[in-house]
């Protein structure tokens, strides 16, 4: 179970993440909704070591993980995939698996036997097939398609077996149909994985559609928490976030 | 068949394709070093094999220099440092303690190891520019305490008086052949260990760094520690190529440890290219004609070595063996389509 508690980050006089204390339960699906400037990516920026918060805890299965750098929280488990998908874009699909699938295993520095590792083989296909990039795996990344490198972004995180998953707007940059496959592919990850996701995301029918619990972010606070019905007829988040539109689909 | 099916295809040959690359590599290095062995039974051209020591010597320092630039995306000015260090080492070793030649070798690598790791570990936290930057001034330093300190190291003069060459193990360096088989042998097994580290895990751990950095630490990477290594790898084979050329003149002079020394050999990796493993031996090659025909014919060869740099850097905006290696994939990929 990941938790936060109390956790504080300042910009010079802004708060960017506000007192935010939440639960994600193991294999629950979150979405984190909020204008923009509400601190969503900077409240992934701190649970990952990207950022180090001023004050506050991310308790991952009861140990403290706040403050201290990326390498570590990653092999701790929880791992990331960004906005702009965040890729080695000179090595093809299938090294780009492998490479991750070394470092995880902690093979990343070895230099007397020749890459790919053996081992390394078996995560790295598994990934590459439940990603659908196993037919693309000879290409370099640079080649591959916006919606196919963020799902690479995507892989890159899957392949390192984290318990938690955090990903900074899987469907950013996408066209309607593409934002639909890909949210129903995280949705499919999620079921099969059985692996805690949160994702941050702007499109609202998609996260009233497929997100069981929703967090309200604005001005780095959290405005509320609950499911799409509580969160649509909340009077707070409609008169800071979601205007008329959306409440009057819920009733 | 679809292209899933198409990909589970492939995957057997992949995996013993790693194997096999290490045997392919290893059958290439022995050809090669028969082909190069056994050049003195052709030829009694001493200018020949003159040029292919000089050529072992600066190849083992530019296909150093590109395991940072190339495979790291570590430009390094400094890197010329390191052959400085290996010549001077070895050649005050040898001079000072007269050990056998074997105990000089490793006591230099050993001490460039030291050396590397100091420097390294201050310059490698740095980004880019700041790093070529700094690079360039530890190399400067280390150039001018050559001339400053001359009680030890000779100062402008450089270390005279020949470096002795005792026999050991029945090769006598002191023979001109047995000079160049040597100097053939350290080249190719130096080759042979720089393309192993380069095809390692390690090796893909240095090209995710050069490409992102940032991601590769969201992998568990502790990208610090990994340049460190690297910087610290490619320092030693820069000191073998300082070594072979300390062998070659026997004696070791400042401009070994001048900064023109890693202009060069950023100019080499230019020529050859630095996206093929062997782009910066042929850059060596070239560079090394290309100064030994230009300056038989002008004395401003500077200027014919500016023009030659410019048209690869901007006519083919890249090395020789990179413009050879994208018009082979080029006609692969041609005649796939059809």
């Amino acid at each position: 179970m990941l938790e936060i508690r109390n956790l504080a980050k300042s910009f010079g006089g802004v708060k960017a993440t506000n007192d935010v204390s939440l639960d994600f339960p193991d294999g629950s699906l979150t979405a984190v909704i909020g204008p923009n400037g509400a601190g969503k990516s900077t409240f992934f920026n701190l649970i990952t070591g990207a950022l180090k918060p001023d004050s506050g805890q991310v308790l991952l299965d009861g140990v403290d993980l706040a403050g201290r750098s990326p390498p570590e929280i990653v092999r701790h488990g929880i791992g990331r995939a960004f906005q702009v998908a965040s890729i080695f874009k000179s090595l093809t699909v299938q090294e780009t698996m492998l490479a991750a699938v070394s470092a995880d295993q902690r093979s990343s520095a070895v230099l007397h036997k020749r890459f790919p590792l053996p081992e390394t083989r078996d995560r790295a296909e598994h990934v590459m097939e439940l990603l659908g990039l196993a037919g693309k795996r000879n290409r370099p990344a640079a080649t591959l398609s916006h919606g196919d490198q963020k799902l690479l972004d995507i892989a890159l995180a899957l392949v390192l077996e984290p318990k938690v998953l955090l990903l900074d707007e899987p469907t950013a940059g996408m066209g309607p149909e593409e934002r639909w496959r890909m949210i129903d592919k995280v949705r499919e990850l999620w079921e099969r994985e059985r692996i805690t996701v949160v994702f941050i995301e702007h499109d609202m029918d998609i996260v009233f559609k497929i997100a069981p619990k929703i967090v309200v972010l604005c001005y780095g606070r959290i405005l509320a928490t609950g499911t799409p019905d509580e969160i649509r007829s909340n009077s707070a988040v409609i008169e800071a976030y979601l205007g008329t539109e959306h409440a009057g689909a819920a009733t | 068949m679809t292209e899933l099916e198409a990909g589970r295809a492939e995957r057997l040959p992949v995996r013993n394709g790693a194997v096999l690359q290490r045997y392919r590599d290893v059958l290439i290095a022995l050809i090669a070093f028969a082909v190069l062995a056994s050049l003195p039974m052709f030829t009694g051209s001493k200018a020949l094999l003159d040029f292919v020591i000089r050529c072992s010597a600066y190849g083992l320092f530019a296909t150093s220099l590109n395991l940072l630039v190339g495979y790291t995306g570590l430009i390094s000015f400094g890197h010329g440092m390191f052959f400085g260090l290996g010549a001077y080492g070895y050649g005050l070793i040898m001079q000072r303690l007269g050990v056998p030649i074997p105990v000089a070798f490793v006591a230099t690598l050993a001490i460039t190891a030291v050396v590397a790791t100091v420097i390294g570990a201050i310059c490698v936290r740095l980004k880019e520019i700041y790093f070529a930057f700094v690079t360039l001034a530890f190399q400067m330093l280390i150039h001018s305490t050559i001339l400053s300190w001359a009680s030890f190291t000779g100062g402008d003069q450089g270390l005279r008086g020949g470096i002795p060459r005792p026999v050991f193990l029945g090769i006598d360096l002191a023979n001109h052949v047995h000079l160049y088989v040597a100097s053939c042998a350290l080249l190719i097994l130096g080759l042979l260990a720089m393309r192993q580290i380069a095809q390692s895990p390690f090796g893909y751990t240095l090209r995710m760094i050069r490409d992102n950095a940032a991601r590769a630490s969201f992998l568990g990477i502790d990208v610090w520690r990994a340049k460190l290594t690297v910087f610290v790898l490619a320092a030693l084979f820069a000191s073998m190529g300082g070594m072979v050329m300390a062998l070659f003149v026997s004696g070791a002079y400042p401009e070994f440890a001048y900064w023109t020394i890693s202009g060069e050999g950023i100019f080499i990796n230019m020529l050859g290219g630095v996206s093929t493993f062997l782009g910066p031996m042929v850059g060596t090659v070239l560079l090394l004609l290309l100064n030994d025909t230009v300056t038989r014919f002008t004395e401003y060869h500077g200027i014919v070595l500016g023009v030659v740099i410019l048209f690869f850097a901007l006519g083919l905006r890249k090395g020789l063996l990179d413009f050879v290696a994208d018009w082979f994939a080029h006609r692969r990929g041609a005649g796939e389509g059809r």
